[in-house]
């Protein structure tokens, strides 16, 4: 890593994904990683276990023999007081599925970086995002990065936000396997200090202590797991207002801003994508190319996914025609993909409100070429033009 | 201006490492990369691919590079997969192979396809130097001296920074300067 440009006191380096995740973790001076091996998200450990290995990083690195138990040791850590980290993948997370519902209701503040792989079977190591819509419901605050600089940024910000005595919810980092987790781009780190600064350590509260002895996860049957899951839903919907505080903060430091939702074109776009992760730059490439020709097209883009930024959604979307909802996943008998229905059921009460369409698209790591762009934007405008959305479930590259 | 790249070798060459010290050495240079390797089964000896992408503007396109400037041709006997290393490169365009001789159908097509052709013989550098056939990075130096893309010093630059060891440092940058020099223009 050589330093080229200096913006505020910054490095510009060269890192895979996988790296700027692990380089943020080291530089959030996490105290315990709990994680099992799993492509693609091996490079994040096995950087993380060098810096503990020659001293760089003062962290419990703890192996163990299966994800089930990596976030379990996750659990108990992160309840003892501990900032804590994992990563994992595809099946991996499948495997943590249970514990996932138990880290968020018992209010952990762990971080856990997804780099996006496609569900078995059949056995594929290539991006689709099953994995992170399978955490959906599980009460994770969730972030999609779009490239190697926002792996990195949204890793540092994940742990202020979890960890923040209004939030208090684990945290998952999205990004996409093989297509930002092993390819190289060029970012800027911000100093270690500038970090340490940023995020202080953490202030457990309640922690677990054989002084103060105190029950952690009892049983709750009719007369209080009720309570629980409402006092769990009001957690994350404050962690919103929390998320843009952490983002403006985060601004200050890094001059670079992040918002729940990226926006392109959308101020007069006729017909618009709604796209997750690294695919978003792709649609505003050809987006850009398509406007250059007279087209009115837009790209909104979701930098955070769960809590799901209902409002800035709506709001920019008031005004289309005709919308592509991008999913690189599949909900099998369901009335859509998962990012389609979130965005139908924002829209519904809304009285102006585009027609919209569902685009499959990359599943496996197939890839979303700049025609499949070009092709779902042709199908809004044709749905735009007539009133009439003729197929709702369009499957792009597909052969 | 947009320069993309796709290298051709196979399991165990360094395909995927000479496109990350391409962009490593851009980088340097103070431009945008994006560098994707192609993950297949990783076995030695199957053919591999990885691509380097290159501009002064921010790289926001995440989709693979079907129509590259530059082709590398990193194992000597991938010259005859014809179709495969000239599948959708730009009319123009430049193609650098590692050969004692370049084979005569790919010059043939590579005329006619207005390619710029350059070739040198990593094969006897990288026993010299390596002992072995390690030839991604006297590819480098050679792809390096042929497109003048970037300089030489940011090469061996991104050679330091990549490497620990500085037998292997100084090994690589042996073989890049000796293919920096000895590679030819053919067509």
């Amino acid at each position: 890593m050589a330093a080229v440009t200096r913006v505020k006191g910054q490095r510009r380096v060269g890192m895979t994904g996988d790296e700027a995740v692990a380089y943020a973790v080291k530089q959030a001076d996490v105290d315990v990683i709990a994680a099992y091996p799993i492509t693609p998200q091996t490079i994040i450990v096995e950087r993380l276990a060098e810096y503990v290995n020659n001293g760089e990083l003062n962290a419990a690195f703890i192996p163990v023999e299966s994800e089930h138990s990596a976030l379990s040791t996750c659990v108990g850590a992160s309840l003892a007081g501990a900032r804590v980290f994992t990563a994992t993948a595809s099946q991996g997370l499948a495997l943590m599925y249970e514990i996932l519902w138990i880290a968020s209701s018992m209010r952990t503040t762990i971080v856990m970086a997804l780099a996006n792989r496609a569900l078995s079977a059949p056995i594929n190591i290539h991006c689709s995002h099953d994995d992170a819509y399978a955490a959906r419901d599980t009460g994770w605050i969730q972030f999609f990065a779009e490239n190697v600089q926002e792996a990195y940024d949204l890793t540092i910000q994940a742990f202020k936000i979890a960890e923040d005595k209004r939030v208090l919810l684990p945290t998952i980092i999205n990004l996409d396997g093989f297509i930002l987790s092993h390819s190289l781009e060029g970012l800027y780190v911000l100093s270690d200090d500038d970090v340490r600064k940023f995020l202080p350590p953490k202030e457990p509260v309640n922690p677990i202590d054989v002084e103060r002895p105190m029950t952690y996860g009892p049983l709750a049957l009719y007369d209080y797991y009720y309570e629980f899951k409402r006092a769990q839903a009001e957690a994350m919907k404050n962690s919103y207002p929390v998320i843009l505080e952490v983002f403006k903060e985060y601004e200050r430091i890094s001059g670079r801003r992040y918002a729940p939702v990226k926006e392109y074109g959308m101020e007069d776009a006729e017909v618009a994508m709604v796209i997750l992760g690294s695919s978003a730059g792709t649609a505003r490439y050809v987006a850009r190319r398509m406007r250059e020709r007279g087209e009115k097209v837009g790209v909104l883009s979701l930098t955070l996914y769960r809590p799901f930024p209902e409002k800035e959604i709506v709001e920019r979307l008031r005004g289309v025609k005709a919308a592509i909802i991008m999913d690189r996943s599949y909900s099998f008998g369901s009335p859509g993909a998962q990012l389609f229905m979130d965005i139908a059921a924002a829209l519904y009460n809304e009285g102006e409100r585009p027609l919209l369409i569902n685009a499959i698209y990359g599943l496996g790591g197939r890839d979303l070429t700049p025609d499949q762009v070009e092709a779902a934007f042709r199908a809004a405008f044709e749905a735009a033009k007539t009133g009439v959305v003729k197929e709702r479930e369009l499957w792009l590259g597909v052969r | 201006m947009l320069y993309e790249v796709r290298w051709h070798g196979r399991g165990g060459q360094g395909v995927v490492t000479a496109s990350d010290l391409l962009a490593r050495a851009a980088l340097l240079e103070g431009k945008y990369v994006y560098h994707a390797p192609e993950f297949g089964p990783e076995r030695r000896g199957a053919p591999v691919r990885a691509y380097t992408r290159i501009s002064d503007e921010p790289i926001e396109q995440h989709f693979g590079i079907y129509n590259p400037d530059a082709i590398v041709v990193i194992d000597p006997g991938l010259q005859r997969a014809y179709d495969t290393i000239l599948a959708g490169v730009k009319r123009g365009g430049l193609l650098v192979v590692n050969a004692k001789e370049v084979d005569g159908e790919l010059l043939r097509r590579a005329r006619e396809l207005e390619l710029k052709v350059w070739s040198v013989d990593a094969f006897t550098i990288a026993l010299d130097v390596f002992g072995r056939p390690l030839y991604n990075t006297p590819m480098l130096g050679a792809f390096t001296k042929a497109s003048g893309l970037v300089k030489l010093e940011s090469v061996l630059e991104a050679v330091k920074e990549r490497f620990k060891s500085p037998e292997i440092v100084e090994k690589n940058i042996e073989a890049i300067k000796r293919a920096f020099g000895e590679v030819r223009e053919v067509v």
